[in-house]
């Protein structure tokens, strides 16, 4: 028993180590907010990874804006006036997406019901 | 009776989906921001030749319409459409202005000497961000803007004669 | 000529097909031996399938180009692993692979399954010769590899060479011996169905066609993923593409399938349940075949697009859908569950399958509505990484606790669930250091420091019940896989670091803490391309790196792809991508730190082991 917690605490302190060893990840804000746009030249790929044109343009109007002092909703609401909702990765609730957000979480609900009258309500 | 229900219930939800996915298989899958109908911010760009800003408005005195176009010398559709705005600029009373996109100025000025120069003024667009705020994407695209400046039509992709004898039915 | 041979033993084998289904309708009520007729007729379509795919390959390693497949793929300066790679790599050789997979494993299943009752093996083959048949149809008149082109052109047009990479190259059979393992799933649960053969014994055989779906889905999974980190060159390596959501789906099905089929085994239990996840498992990996097929998502993996295809797929799809319908409902009969006690294996296995329908239901509604909303109300909207995440890894936080208790409670019912000192410590331990790990970084610490804290939890617990006799090893192996696998995940999304900058040769630059040098740029004629590889030094605490990354300029077709160059130790990733900037001499230079990407290989790599020994186990 111990030997048991012992050995763990060892694998522990090897665990921190490694985590203390990491900085602060230090990503800047134009790559974090280009991974959420779609492209539209290239439109499997995201603004940040792909290397097109209109890409390397909206890298660069998000620095600007950025340096402008807008915020990272200021740019997405801007990119979605000029482009629509289809630029963003990740849609708004609205009517046309709450069903979106909704159904799996119904899903979930209606799953767990499900499992409790038939397996722990129902029987005998 | 509850196993024929919920039989029908999956058989219809089932059907539902095939069909959606049946139709779906005639939609167009790529996404062309058509619809998107707005307003452009008063933006300063620089113009093509001296190098000063011009805020978008200053550009516009009493004309109803302008028309801007987004062009460059690398972009071989350009050269196609360049014909029908030749042929658009013929009309007087509206400013055709050039919004010249990502280009070497010595590449551009070759282009407009060869093919002629339709183009009131032209606004140079060195690293893409001004096409931004018209909604573009992509060369060339062509917008019809009115005075306080709001996108009345938009053509992305080269103009062609139909485009051409709409734009002129519109300006006069 | 060899076009002729392909496409005649294609005919041959549809006509064996039909032999087959009349075959096995016939002797459906025979319950002597298998009928001798079948088993010739089996092994003859496998034959003939066989032929017809060695046929392709051979084509394409002679490239012979009179073969319109060939000359559209293959290229005579295209190294000969990447010519036999072309073979699959193309819409019709790769339906023609999927054809082979299915008629080897129907073939496997006859001879492997001699102790089955009699008719539930003829109907497991009537309904997989369904498949064979459909499949056979759709590769005849609408993907038919073998079209001759006349004149013979010299040269071919070349495959796309983002797709010449050793990961892809391999990737799609794995991924097709996954898909088509849970066809035999299928045939064999309508099979099943129909006898009412639902039992432990076909419980048990249905585990093994499982477990070896499972496997071969696990490696496939991980091979596009290494190839999307290897070869895209972006650094990332799941994207949430509709391509990568669509081979994931199976994947969470097959998981749930996996652990219902022990209730089924050991506790004769939650029968339709078993039914209804192995019949969509297959529907599942057929909608998947036809969203990509078709060109219906907008995808980065894109395939030819032809709706003549994809209406073909759709009417075999219905069919299918069709089938497994009216048989479910006409011969499920209403089960009498047996209770279940809350602590008990049991409960933790449906819990599982809970959260395995959650994590497919999210995938899917993700994927698919899109396309509804679409053809609904004409707009247009992009679900992407953002969606997922939101919906996913909240679940995953009680789905890891629950897995980390789950293996050891009882079948039936835990007499008392025995808090032991160490569960208690170790959970302690872990969100200790998770909240040390989350504090690193000042977002969302609570939410981040409950993630890792119950990867974690699962983490030590896998490895403390190693040593625990009375638990499969299978599972344990899979288990510990699966929380390292998670842990990697979080910690290489969270301590990912990168740097971008443009440079011209000679130059230099300063990026937070690291130091970008340009230092030279060579050029190198290879083969069917042009290699430009570049020398960049990243400077990092006097710690120096070189990297030599790459672009390589095709010339059939003509493209410019980009090699990353990659530095993997166990613990981090440090990799360089280099980009072409038009009109300039500037090279875009990415330099990302990648932490544990080692390790996702390694650890999706032990789970598919893990599955494994559970197969090797089975088959005792």
């Amino acid at each position: 028993m111990i030997k048991k917690i012992f050995k763990l605490l060892l694998l522990l302190f090897f665990f921190n180590l490694i985590s203390y060893s990491f900085v602060k990840a230090d990503n800047s804000k134009v790559d974090e907010i280009s991974k959420n746009l779609r492209c539209l030249i290239c439109q499997g790929q995201s603004v940040y990874d792909s290397n097109s044109d209109f890409a390397l343009s909206v890298k660069t109007l998000i620095s600007q804006k950025l340096d402008a002092g807008n915020s990272e909703d200021d740019i997405y609401n801007f990119l979605k006036s000029k482009y629509g909702d289809w630029i963003v990765y990740e849609p708004e609730i609205n009517k046309y997406t709450l069903l979106l957000w909704l159904m799996p979480l119904f899903l979930f609900i209606f799953g767990g019901l499900l499992i409790v009258k038939k397996l722990f309500i129902n029987r005998t | 009776m509850r196993i024929k229900f919920s039989y029908i219930f999956v058989f219809l939800i089932t059907a539902f989906i095939l069909l959606i996915f049946f139709k779906s298989l005639f939609e167009d899958k790529s996404y062309v921001p058509k619809k998107i109908n707005n307003k452009i911010e008063n933006i300063s760009i620089e113009e093509f030749y001296s190098g000063n800003n011009l805020m978008l408005k200053e550009l516009i005195n009493d004309e109803k319409y302008i028309i801007i176009n987004i062009w460059a010398s690398w972009c071989i559709p350009c050269r196609q459409e360049h014909q029908y705005l030749k042929n658009i600029s013929k009309i007087t009373d509206f400013k055709m202005i050039g919004l010249n996109y990502k280009d070497k100025k010595e590449n551009a000025e070759k282009f407009l000497e060869e093919l002629g120069n339709p183009y009131d003024v032209i606004l140079r667009d060195k690293n893409g961000t001004k096409s931004i705020f018209f909604g573009a994407f992509g060369v060339p695209e062509t917008f019809i803007i009115d005075s306080e400046l709001n996108i009345v039509r938009k053509y992305i992709g080269p103009l062609n004669l139909e485009n051409q004898v709409e734009i002129e039915k519109l300006l006069k | 000529m060899l076009n002729l041979i392909g496409n005649y033993s294609l005919i041959l084998a549809l006509i064996t097909s039909f032999i087959l289904l009349f075959l096995s309708i016939k002797n459906f009520k025979s319950d002597s031996n298998l009928n001798f007729g079948i088993v010739v007729s089996i092994s003859l379509q496998s034959i003939l399938i066989c032929i017809s795919f060695l046929t392709l390959l051979f084509s394409f390693i002679i490239s012979d180009f009179s073969n319109l497949a060939v000359y559209n793929n293959s290229h005579t300066t295209k190294p000969m692993f990447y010519r036999i790679s072309g073979t699959w790599g193309n819409h019709e050789g790769s339906l023609l692979l999927w054809l082979l997979v299915l008629s080897l494993f129907i073939s496997i299943f006859v001879f492997r399954t001699k102790k089955l009752l009699i008719s539930f093996r003829i109907l497991t083959i009537f309904f997989q010769q369904l498949i064979i048949t459909g499949f056979l149809l759709f590769i005849i008149f609408t993907s038919n590899p073998f079209q001759l082109i006349i004149p013979t052109p010299t040269e071919g047009l070349g495959l796309n060479p983002i797709l010449q990479d050793p990961a892809l190259a391999i990737h799609p059979p794995i991924l097709y011996l996954g898909y088509v393992g849970t066809s035999i799933i299928f045939s064999s649960s309508l099979a099943a169905l129909v006898c009412r053969y639902t039992n432990k014994e076909w419980a048990s055989d249905l585990k093994k066609w499982t477990l070896i779906s499972w496997i071969f889905l696990t490696l496939g999974i991980m091979l596009g993923s290494i190839w999307a980190y290897y070869e895209l060159g972006w650094g990332g390596f799941w994207f949430w593409d509709p391509v990568e959501n669509v081979s994931l789906m199976p994947w969470f099905c097959l998981t749930a399938l996996l652990h219902c089929t022990s209730v089924l085994e050991k506790r004769s239990n939650l029968k339709s349940w078993t039914i209804i996840l192995a019949l969509s498992t297959f529907i599942l990996s057929m909608s998947g075949t036809f969203l990509v097929r078709s060109g219906i998502l907008n995808s980065v993996h894109t395939f030819a697009n032809d709706p003549e295809r994809g209406i073909f797929v759709l009417i075999f799809l219905t069919v299918l859908i069709l089938i497994s319908l009216t048989i479910y409902f006409k011969y499920n009969d209403i089960e009498k569950l047996t209770r279940s006690f809350l602590l008990s294996k049991e409960s933790a296995i449906v819990i599982n399958n809970w959260f395995m329908m959650y994590f497919l239901g999210v995938v899917l509604v993700g994927t698919i509505y899109p396309i509804f909303l679409e053809v609904i109300t004409k707009e247009k909207i992009s679900v992407g990484p953002p969606y997922f995440n939101q919906l996913i890894i909240p679940f995953l936080i009680p789905f890891l606790f629950i897995m980390a208790i789950g293996p050891k409670l009882d079948w039936i019912k835990n007499k008392k669930f025995d808090a032991k000192f160490t569960k208690i410590i170790l959970l302690i331990l872990s969100i200790l250091i998770s909240y040390l790990i989350a504090k690193n970084f000042n977002t969302q610490v609570l939410y981040s420091t409950l993630l890792i804290s119950a990867a974690l939890y699962l983490f030590f617990i896998s490895i403390t019940d190693l040593k625990n006799e009375k638990l499969k090893l299978s599972q344990k192996v899979s288990h510990t896989a699966f929380s390292i696998l998670i842990i990697s995940i979080i910690l290489n999304s969270l301590f990912s670091e990168e740097v971008s900058v443009n440079l011209k040769k000679g130059e230099e630059k300063q990026l937070s803490n690291y130091l970008l040098k340009f230092e030279n740029i060579s050029k190198m004629e290879i083969d069917n391309f042009t290699s430009l590889k570049a020398e960049i030094h990243v400077i990092h605490n006097d710690n120096k790196l070189k990297f030599y990354p790459e672009l390589r300029l095709y010339k059939v077709p003509e493209t410019i792809t980009s090699e990353a160059a990659i530095k993997t130790s166990l613990f981090s990733d440090n990799l360089v991508v280099v980009n072409y900037l038009k009109d300039t001499n500037y090279l875009n230079i990415r330099y990302q730190k990648k932490p544990f990407m080692l390790l996702i290989w390694l650890s999706a790599i032990m789970l598919a082991v893990g599955g494994l020994i559970g197969l090797k186990k089975n088959f005792k």
